[in-house]
């Protein structure tokens, strides 16, 4: 509930807010005007079929997408920012760590990156054991990350976005080729983050059922946001029963309404 | 303060910063012995073997070992270091690390001071070999030898990084070798003395930073003490890479299509 006596209510209420979002790569206008906002300490499923857009919009949140068209304010600050860098975590769909560097090393030097200088050595110390730990690879914390599995190395990538308690993570196809334990213990841990930590956490998936596991979703089809709600509401709004048959519902009334105009010219 | 990264804009260089990034490229290279063995190693053979190839003629073996002495530095560098930002680039380490508070000039300053360390190594071994086991006569002194190999060296990364920014791909990388490094290998007075070419090659070669690095061994070789022209010479191939550098931290990109 709102307290008058702690001060004016936050002017930044999202973490995320697009207008008019626009961009294009190559010849391709790969999202086409879309507008949405992700609420702060929540998390947000961003789903939607391969090559819709989903990496694109992640890349464009980050600041790393050139052509970038419309509105995108990220934290309150338009999407880029520099003081941004340090308060995002990101994901990359593929693992981006140094395959020639232990996972203790990857992690100490993105660390040092975040959080540099002597002084801070201790905490990164800290940090870095932290995150190692978050994503279960202790046991694995000197092997070359090179010679881990597949699964193992997304961990490690995923780990160095959890350094420094980033105050937005976003996270692209975090569980992608991990076991159903595993991807439950890190939903419990995203659950976690979000909860202890306020941390607003954009989680991409293919995987519908982790879609039940969100607080919000954003479905997208082809550049476009098909549907911005939460999973009780996406369900009961389409009568369905799952997200996924909600989802494969809403595309087929988008195909059938993309149809309808094509035969009315 | 309890927040561990205060949310303030990253300076151009941070001492720390890039610190950590040239330790982060020395762990790399420490996780891949063979590499470095290649880079200290593969200067002194080509020594040693040119040394009997010009059995006959110890001056020969004089003026072109005190040449490679500034050309291995160069090239061993620029390739080492094209290969690595590249791998840097296609692995994604580089998008995540601008989209980290790490400023352009941080990567670049780090991959110059882990080479340029490489570098150190690498020449003083080449040069002590040449000196004093494969009887190379100069005339100045060895430190002199060393601080422009040291210098070749960063022109070297510095050409490596900046070319590493237009390659797509490793097969693109290796070509810029024989694009960048032989027309100035060719031009720089190591096989005639440049006067003697054609005046537009060597007007060509005026303007390129090998041939200053080529002449400066050269003034070492023959005189004892600091010459102008070896001043001149130290200065154009320190500003070259310093010039390149620059030109690298323009084209790294933190936003990519
Ligand atoms: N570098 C690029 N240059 C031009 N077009 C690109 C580039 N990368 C991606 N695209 C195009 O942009 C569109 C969206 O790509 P994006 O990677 O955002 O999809 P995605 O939703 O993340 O797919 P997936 O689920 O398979 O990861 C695709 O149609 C793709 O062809
Ligand atoms: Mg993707």
């Amino acid at each position: 509930m709102m307290n008058i006596t702690s001060g004016p209510p936050d002017p930044h209420p999202h973490a995320v807010r697009a207008e008019a979002l626009t961009v294009v790569r190559g010849p391709r206008t790969v999202l086409r005007g879309l507008g949405f906002t992700v609420p702060r300490g929540r998390i947000t499923g961003l789903l939607g079929p391969s090559g819709c857009g989903k990496s694109t919009l992640m890349r464009a949140i980050t600041g790393t997408q050139a052509k970038v068209g419309g509105t995108l304010e990220i934290l309150g600050l338009p999407a880029g920012h520099a003081t941004l860098r340090s308060r995002i975590g990101y994901v990359t769909q593929a693992p981006s760590v140094y395959d020639d560097l232990t996972v203790r090393q990857n992690l100490e030097y993105f660390a040092a990156v975040l959080d540099p200088g002597r002084a801070a050595a201790e905490r990164r110390r800290d940090h870095v054991g932290r995150a190692i730990a978050d994503v279960d690879l202790t046991a694995h914390a000197d092997a070359l990350a090179g010679n881990l599995s597949g699964g193992q190395r997304s961990r490690v990538s995923l780990a160095v976005a959890l350094l420094g308690a980033p105050e937005l993570l976003v996270l692209d196809e975090p569980t992608v080729g991990l076991d159903p334990v595993l991807r439950r213990d890190l939903w419990n841990l995203f659950h976690h983050i979000a909860d202890t930590r306020g941390a607003t956490l954009l989680v991409s998936s293919h995987v519908m059922d982790e879609a039940e596991r969100c607080h919000r979703l954003l479905l997208m089809r082809e550049g476009e946001i098909l549907a911005d709600d939460t999973p009780e509401a996406l369900r009961s709004r389409t009568g369905a029963d799952t997200v996924e048959a909600a989802f494969l519902h809403l595309v087929d009334e988008a195909v059938a309404a993309g149809r309808a105009k094509e035969t009315a010219r | 303060m309890t927040t561990t990264t205060a949310p303030t804009a990253p300076r151009a260089l941070s001492a720390a910063r890039t610190t950590a990034t040239a330790a982060r490229v020395l762990r790399q290279l420490r996780h891949d012995p063979r590499t470095i063995a290649l880079m200290l190693l593969v200067p002194c053979l080509m020594l040693i073997l040119l040394r009997y190839v010009f059995d006959g003629s110890p001056h020969t073996f004089d003026t072109i070992g005190a040449s490679l002495l500034g050309v291995f530095p160069l090239i061993t560098m620029f390739l080492v270091t094209s290969i690595a930002t590249l791998r840097e680039r296609t692995s994604g380490t580089l998008e995540r690390l601008l989209a980290m508070p790490l400023g352009k000039g941080d990567l670049i300053a780090g991959y110059a001071l882990a080479f340029g360390a490489l570098a150190i190594v690498q020449s003083a071994l080449a040069t002590g070999l040449a000196l004093w086991l494969l009887g190379l006569d100069v005339t100045g002194s060895a430190w002199l030898l060393l601080l422009v190999a040291l210098l070749d060296a960063l022109l070297g990364t510095a050409l490596g990084l900046f070319v590493s920014a237009f390659a797509a791909s490793e097969f693109q990388a290796v070509q810029f070798m024989p694009a960048v490094i032989f027309p100035q290998l060719l031009l720089c007075g190591l096989f005639t003395p440049r006067p003697d070419m054609h005046p537009a090659l060597e007007a060509i070669s005026d303007v390129l930073p090998m041939s200053y690095a080529v002449d400066a061994m050269n003034e070492v070789l023959r005189h004892t003490d600091v010459t102008t022209t070896f001043v001149r010479d130290v200065l154009i191939v320190a500003g070259c890479a310093l010039l390149v550098l620059g030109l690298g931290a323009v084209t790294l990109r933190r936003r990519t299509p």
